[in-house]
């Protein structure tokens, strides 16, 4: 079965590692997820930040353009895709005006949303079109004896609206976890900001961040991390190195985008170019379960 | 030679002038007494150097295109832009990597389109801007490249753009990257220069090269384009 799908620009950068396992996990499940035409940028969530039609215009043109294409939803991968595209479609749709508005600086494009285009994030169809009982039969590999750490971030569940699950207590993640034959362990610091932008211009905010967050999921007893953020996976990755400098008790920990472990228990295998897009080596972990 | 055409009221740069129905803007100007010294080219739309602002009679909305394929009408507001003062940084195409990197270190603004298509509203070539400049943004070359090959660099879409992107610099930043690193090589080209080495087309351009003007311009213009 046929999924449109929305990558957004992280996915073909920095993040293809997400996007390939995600496309070959699906396969295994018997979907093929099929990348719209002609998307552009999500508009990221700073879009969000300021009562201004002109930066939604992104969002929206993604959305016009699957309607264009006949599409009814478009099936999101990134966490921030989701937030951004799920907030503007129900920003405009819930105001005729915004609609309206919007609409009409389309002129010479002869082109109108309807406001019709539902936002799913992946996880969703995982639990609810899928199914996780229909899952685990088809994992072939199970990640048993992996401890993992499900870091939900912000923007699976926030604002409660668009939340993918209980927006203060989700658990859809650790239930995929468990599906896949893992051991999905609880963290005090699950659904805290991983410091986000603030990498740019105020490094040291983010650092702290990580090493609280990371510190949390240790403590806990994680040996890994799964997200869906390619925001979030850069932070708790890459800042690593900085954290390590800033504290000594920290000890590195791989993080994991959640396609890449679903990929390896429905026994996709693991694809040694991934490892290269993680700055925390994740190979010795996953040989060590045996799971490589 | 007087024309007989109808005279029509256009205002160049501020000022009334009555020009000849059907012109184009670059005709109606020099019509009108302009010299035409800067923003003027090929006069055949291939150039990109007259691009032009214009506002049509009772339209709020300020159009842009080439002043030589542009045709005036009655009360139009023109003013031609002779030089588009957009950022160009220097760089040496053997350091470069064909990576979203080299967009992030010379032309950092790029990533800040919000996709409202402005560009490709003001595009006097018809090229989807903003959908090349969306393909820089993810790394995309072959498709930036390939959707802004027809780019004439009149600079419109610069002059447009409220992200203050420029986007013909980033796009032939675009199509160098890809023809020196990405694009197929083609074993035909080092065919046909080796055959144009060793004379192959000598007759037929030596027989061009004596051809009087009018003899070659109609040769110009009938010749077939085949692409295979």
């Amino acid at each position: 079965m046929k999924l449109p799908y929305y990558p957004g620009c992280t996915l073909k950068a920095n993040a293809r590692h997400f996007e390939k396992s995600a496309i070959q996990a699906m396969e295994k499940l018997d979907f093929q997820l099929v990348e719209m035409k002609d998307w552009v940028c999500c508009g990221t969530v700073f879009s969000m930040t300021s009562d201004d039609l002109m930066l939604q215009l992104a969002s929206v043109r993604n959305l016009l353009r699957a309607e264009k294409q006949n599409l009814k939803e478009l099936i999101v991968l990134c966490s921030m895709c989701y937030n951004t595209l799920k907030r503007a479609n129900d920003f405009i749709v819930k105001d005729k005006g915004n609609l309206e508005k919007v609409n009409n600086f389309m002129y010479k494009e002869n082109l109108t949303y309807s406001g019709k285009i539902e936002i799913y994030h992946l996880l969703s169809i995982l639990k609810d079109r899928i199914g996780f009982s229909v899952i685990a039969e088809k994992v072939k590999k199970k990640l048993s004896a992996l401890k993992i750490g499900a870091y939900y971030g912000c923007l699976l569940v926030r604002p409660e609206e668009l939340a993918i699950d209980n927006f203060e207590d989700p658990s859809i993640f650790e239930d995929l976890i468990s599906t896949l034959g893992g051991e999905s362990l609880d963290f005090a610091y699950k659904l805290e900001c991983c410091g986000a932008y603030q990498t740019v211009t105020k490094k040291d905010v983010s650092v702290k961040r990580v090493y609280e967050i990371l510190n949390s999921a240790r403590e806990s007893g994680c040996e890994a991390i799964v997200t869906s953020c390619p925001l979030c996976a850069y932070n708790l990755d890459f800042l690593q190195k900085d954290v390590e400098e800033e504290y000594l008790d920290f000890n590195r920990i791989p993080v994991f985008y959640f396609t890449e472990l679903m990929a390896v228990a429905l026994g996709c295998g693991w694809d040694k170019n991934w490892s290269s897009l993680h700055f925390t080596d994740p190979e010795p972990l996953l040989r060590e379960k045996g799971l490589i | 030679m007087a024309d007989k055409r109808k005279l029509i009221k256009v205002y160049i740069t501020g000022e009334l002038f009555e020009v000849p129905e059907g012109s184009t803007i670059i005709t109606a100007m020099e019509y009108a007494g302009f010299q035409l010294k800067r923003g003027v080219g090929c006069r055949e739309g291939y150039c990109g150097a007259c691009a032009t602002v214009y506002r049509e009679k009772g339209d709020y909305k300020l159009k842009s295109g080439l002043a030589c394929q542009t045709v005036v009408s009655e009360g139009m507001a023109i003013a031609m832009i002779p030089f588009v003062p957009a950022e160009k940084p220097v760089y040496d195409l053997d350091e470069l990597s064909p990576e979203i990197s080299t967009f992030i270190d010379l032309f950092p603004n790029v990533f800040r389109c919000v996709s409202c298509n402005t560009c490709t509203k003001s595009c006097p070539q018809d090229i989807e801007v903003m959908d090349y400049v969306q393909a820089i943004i993810r790394g995309d070359l072959e498709r930036a490249a390939n959707l802004s090959f027809d780019c004439i660099r009149c600079g419109l879409c610069a002059l447009r753009c409220p992200a203050e992107i420029v986007q013909y610099n980033n796009a032939i930043l675009a199509r160098r990257l890809y023809a020196r690193y990405l694009a197929k090589k083609s074993p035909e080209l080092e065919t046909r220069i080796k055959e144009l080495e060793k004379g192959k087309f000598k007759k037929e351009i030596d027989q061009m090269k004596k051809m009087p003007r009018e003899k070659l311009s109609e040769k110009y213009y009938k010749r077939e384009i085949k692409i295979s």
